[in-house]
């Protein structure tokens, strides 16, 4: 037991390998930093970290496996703390999460272009996926305001630069 | 068939995960938890574990910065200025909640409404709480706040601050709560347009907005109006800063009904701290009945001009001090009319420093015979109309009926 969790890029060379502590305690700080910084800045209730930290270890893992558990867990317990039934957030992020890493086999994700536009892309995915399921399942009714979803996805997305550009150092290459 | 589930193992346990999900996800929306049972069945519980979990270490943060924030203030900077200040504020937050009463049940004892019948709130205890928390995403519109069920802290209980109310209680966890927002989609409060006394309902949107709704289309309503709370949905109580109108709408689910933006009184965005109202006394107004909370009513009938004694019994209060002031003091309007009861329309309670409400020594209301009043300054009103009875309630001043 070497007490790290080995995932293996399907590219030639590439072999990620994060610490258990990177593990849990990334999705956990995201998760705490979610909902307490928005207690005293408002505005920063347009990033949504764990979907970050969701979409950074899919495409790092490239597992889709991996990347949908990854999803399940950290948008259920984000379900916790919100007064919506758990499972919203718990859904999307599943899909967000497999998606995230069956595109990590595939397309290159490592530069700031390519990472901007991907999460761009996942968060308005998201939030529809998210939509959907709260008008269909659970009986919301009122529409998204489209305008202000895609400024929280360019947030999101700048953000996300230099969010994947740390969370690179903890990256293991063998 | 091996071979099927190896290929299509990952699609396989994507269906598997989001099919417990969605099950899960049905569960909850068919059987919304019990209040009168929290903590059953495992939703609930993993909802409590991810509270418990982070709340402390939120507690951790905010009572950090609060040491070296109170260390800084008390001991370095201004001890006592700032102790003073500290003071000063709390008891301006204060007044400024008893002046926001007092106004409404002016405006109600000057309209005459008659609520007997009618149960009515005031607010008996409350409880300070300190922020520490929210759902951070703009679907959810919940706040955390560091009491819970070991400080009395119970589901619906109602969250306000001194600018106006806040949301309600919607979990209770052994130290912390949930609070539901106003602008929460979710969230519902009774309210009524100061002016118009128009009543409507308060809703939140998935935008984080407040409307009100459910009042006609044909209703006439002005922007900037005051929005208070109506005391109908028994949470809330009466007269209660909601916000102002910034826009009147139509509805459009109900084309005959209006959609009214408000801005809320309070600025959701900023909550540091807040009060919890932990007790609502309650008092069913009677005849006759003069025990409880002071109402408003009663300090502005104090604050009134008196009706004067009978004049048929000149001689009742003649030896007694201060009788002829009291016979001189000018009346709103003439007593052709008994009193049969107190005017009930008061709404909200005058609590005393410790939140506890005020429990006053007034003498019960008396049966009131006499002259229409002669005083100059008493002018024209209502309740001087034949017909109408003497809706004075009752105060200090109030004379003996005549014998």
């Amino acid at each position: 037991m070497s007490g790290a969790v080995t995932y293996t890029s399907r590219e030639e060379i590439d072999v990620h390998r994060f610490s258990w502590g990177i593990s849990i305690g990334v999705p956990l700080l995201a998760i705490f930093f979610q909902v307490f910084l928005p207690v005293r800045l408002g505005f920063l209730a347009v990033f949504d970290l764990p979907l970050l930290v969701t979409i950074f270890f899919g495409v790092a893992r490239r597992k889709p496996m991996s990347g949908l558990l990854t999803g399940a867990l950290i948008g259920t317990v984000q379900d916790a703390f919100s007064s919506q039934p758990i499972g919203l957030n718990g859904i999307a992020k599943t899909m967000i999460g497999y998606m995230a890493s069956s595109l990590g086999v595939r397309l290159d994700v490592d530069n700031p272009g390519s990472r901007f536009l991907m999460t761009f892309g996942f968060y308005l995915l998201h939030r529809f996926i998210y939509t959907v399921i709260d008008i269909g399942l659970v009986g919301g009714s009122e529409p998204q305001n489209w305008g202000h979803l895609a400024l929280c996805a360019v947030c999101n997305g700048l953000l996300a630069i230099p969010l994947f550009a740390l969370l690179d150092r903890f990256k293991l290459r063998t | 068939m091996e071979s099927f589930f190896s290929r299509y193992k990952n699609p396989l346990l994507l269906m598997a995960v989001l099919f417990i999900q969605v099950i899960m996800l049905a569960s909850q929306v068919k059987r919304p938890d019990d209040p009168k049972n929290p903590g059953a069945g495992g939703t609930r519980l993993i909802r409590v574990w991810a509270v418990n979990i982070v709340t402390p270490i939120e507690r951790t943060f905010i009572g950090t910065g609060h040491f070296f924030r109170n260390t800084w203030r008390n001991y370095v900077d201004l001890h006592d200025v700032r102790e003073q200040n500290r003071k000063l504020q709390a008891e301006l937050d204060r007044l400024r909640m008893e002046q926001a009463k007092l106004k409404e049940d002016a405006e109600q004892a000057h309209r005459l409404q008659h609520l007997l019948g009618f149960k009515e709130q005031f607010i008996g205890t409350t409880l300070a709480a300190q922020v520490i928390g929210s759902s951070g995403s703009e679907q959810s519109r919940v706040i955390y706040i560091d009491k819970g069920r070991h400080d009395g802290l119970k589901v619906d209980m109602a969250v306000i601050t001194p600018d106006g109310i806040v949301g309600k209680v919607k979990e209770v966890y052994a130290r912390s709560s949930q609070v539901l927002v106003i602008n929460d989609r979710d969230s519902g409060a009774g309210v009524i347009l100061e002016k118009s006394r128009l009543q409507g309902d308060l809703h939140g949107t998935s935008q984080g907005e407040t409307v009100v709704k459910n009042v006609m289309s044909d209703e006439k309503v002005d922007i900037g109006e005051k929005v208070i709370t109506s005391g109908g949905d028994r949470i809330y109580p009466k007269g209660l800063p909601v916000g102002n109108v910034t826009a009147v709408n139509s509805d459009p689910e109900k084309p005959l009904f209006l959609s009214i933006a408000v801005k809320p009184a309070t600025n959701l965005g900023r909550l540091e701290e807040v009060l919890v109202i932990t007790k609502m006394a309650e008092e069913l107004p009677s005849a006759g009945q003069s025990s409880g909370p002071i109402r408003a009513a009663d300090i502005l009938a104090q604050r009134l001009p008196t009706v004067p004694k009978s004049p048929d019994k000149p001689q009742e209060n003649a030896g007694t001090p201060g009788a002829s002031a009291r016979a001189n003091k000018p009346t709103l309007g003439g007593a052709a009319n008994q009193v049969k009861k107190p005017v009930a329309g008061a709404s909200s309670g005058v609590t005393a420093n410790d939140g506890k409400p005020v429990v006053p020594k007034a003498p019960k209301p008396k049966k009131i015979t006499g002259q229409p009043d002669q005083h100059p300054q008493a002018g024209p009103s209502d309740s001087t109309k034949p017909g109408k009875p003497e809706t004075r309630p009752p105060s200090s001043t109030t004379e003996k009926p005549p014998e």
